[in-house]
């Protein structure tokens, strides 16, 4: 009698203890573990407002190298004028990569402030776009890129209303989520991604944050560093260097 | 053994063969599965691969220097010297491995240089831009200027031989017509040793006055509506001028 009470009670405490500590090492995030492993790669990307030209090379070369639709709202990267008005209001157009940028719909003197943001996908270390995705095809590889695997894409969408920075598309061609992987194949060849690779004013900068001596570290050791939306607790891995209050 | 089937009763042998067979099936449809549509390590795993396979279609900062390092040093030792071939080449991948079959593109026409260096408030101060309608219009730039070593095509001779980012700024400015030395005046020693003699600066509200007073005259004969005239005692009498008004480049309504 005895024996099988100590059993049932041996039993009970084995799975109220066990079971949650094996179900919690189940589920702790790898991102944790990714983040402190020493050698580890954690790609970061650097944008300095006051060096952009607003020239959109950058726009252009990332279409060629990633096979972006032509078409001028299909994006990986784009680039952002922002006019800040005398009267306040806040006039923001996306740059024709196409065609010189003029100063013809706003006169100069009614303008307060102007300056050029690039954007691109933040590849934040805490994404939305992967907790919403329901077949598990949006993911974060080890060194930090958020990718779609384009073969379980069901191209639902979710993802592209959930990133707060707007940096997915659907693809007409695939049908699938599509967004910036940082250059995924270059980055992996130790080449620079494409747009950083053209810049003329190196406006933008690349590298390893997990490294002491990469020019990233350098980046936001030497500027006044903002994110976007850093409310949002996104963690983007985007640091802008002179962003202004104003940009969204 | 036969017994025991008999002595079992139906419902539970019927009950046994649906298992069966249901075991069979799920057996079956496990192994038939591969393991990459089950397991979303392997799939991803996957995506990476294929990712990091794509081709490379822009070759890199460096990689034409291997070919062209005297084009590559000239480009280096001037003002284009940050920019990639590429910037302006295109991506050029295809041309290192291919040198004679593939052509990178030689962007000859006005519409690309102005890209960058059309007239635009929104780039920083100082950049060299221009009016495209004005600066010698039809002109192909590279006619007066070497794409591989920009420069005005006559060597400034005098100010903005150092201070280009105040001549630059200055040129599209309202005191684009002002020279430098109508408020800077400049000894000969200055351009020998510029640190030790160093030209005057306006020091009192009167200097801008001179024209920008009420009352006082057009000189050179400027267009008077486009010369702001203030009353010096109550316009800002707290301040000098170029607390609110930055000389090279005056904002004004």
């Amino acid at each position: 009698m005895n024996t099988r009470r100590d059993f049932l009670r041996g039993l009970f405490t084995l799975l109220l203890t066990h079971g949650p500590i094996a179900g919690l090492l189940q589920f702790l995030p790898s991102r944790a573990l990714a983040n402190e492993t020493a050698n580890k790669k954690w790609y970061g990307f650097g944008i300095s407002i006051d060096k952009c030209i607003g020239c959109a090379r950058c726009v252009d070369a990332c279409k060629t190298e990633n096979d972006v639709p032509k078409e001028p709202f299909f994006f990986r990267t784009w680039v952002e004028r922002y006019i800040i008005k005398k009267d306040g209001e806040v006039d923001v157009k996306a740059v024709d990569s196409r065609a010189a940028t003029g100063s013809e719909a706003v006169p100069d003197r009614a303008i307060l402030r102007n300056f050029f943001v690039p954007k691109l996908c933040n590849h934040c270390a805490n994404p939305p776009c992967v907790q919403v995705c329901p077949v598990g095809a949006t993911f974060q590889t080890e060194d930090g890129v958020v990718l779609v695997n384009a073969d379980t894409c069901v191209g639902c969408r979710y993802c592209i209303q959930a990133c707060p920075y707007g940096a997915r598309y659907l693809n007409p061609e695939t049908r699938t989520a599509d967004k910036c992987t940082f250059c995924y194949h270059r980055i992996s060849q130790d080449l620079l991604p494409a747009c950083v690779e053209v810049c003329p004013t190196q406006a933008r900068v690349f590298g390893d944050l997990n490294s002491e001596a990469s020019v990233m570290t350098r980046f936001r050791r030497m500027n006044k560093i903002h994110v976007l939306k850093p409310g949002l607790n996104t963690e983007p891995k985007v640091y802008y260097a002179d962003l202004d209050g104003e940009v969204r | 053994m036969r017994d025991l089937a008999k002595d079992l009763p139906d419902a539970l042998v019927r009950l046994l063969v649906v298992v069966a067979v249901m075991g069979c099936v799920g057996t079956l449809v496990f192994m038939l599965i591969p393991k990459s549509l089950k397991d979303v390590r392997i799939q991803r795993a996957d995506a990476i691969k294929r990712e990091q396979a794509k081709p490379v279609k822009f070759a890199g900062a460096h990689a034409c220097a291997d070919c062209h390092d005297q084009l590559y040093a000239k480009k280096n030792a001037g003002f284009h010297r940050d920019l990639s071939c590429e910037t302006c080449h295109g991506a050029s991948k295809a041309h290192t491995e291919d040198p004679a079959g593939v052509k990178p593109v030689i962007p000859k026409e006005r519409q690309f240089c102005v890209l960058c260096h059309a007239y635009n408030p929104a780039r920083p101060r100082g950049f060299p831009q221009i009016n495209p309608a004005v600066h010698n219009p039809l002109k192909p730039c590279a006619s007066c200027h070497n794409p591989h070593d920009p420069k005005p095509p006559t060597a400034p001779k005098e100010c903005s031989a150092c201070h280009g980012e105040i001549a630059r700024m200055k040129a599209v400015s309202h005191h684009v017509a002002l020279e430098c030395t109508t408020c800077h005046q400049t000894p000969q020693q200055h351009k020998l040793t510029p640190r030790t003699v160093k030209p005057s600066k306006p020091q009192v509200r009167a200097f801008c006055g001179q024209c920008h007073a009420k009352g006082t005259g057009q000189p050179n004969g400027l267009a008077a509506k486009h010369l702001p005239k203030v009353d010096m005692a109550t316009h800002g009498e707290k301040y000098v001028c170029w607390q609110c008004h930055y000389p090279h480049s005056p904002e004004v309504e």
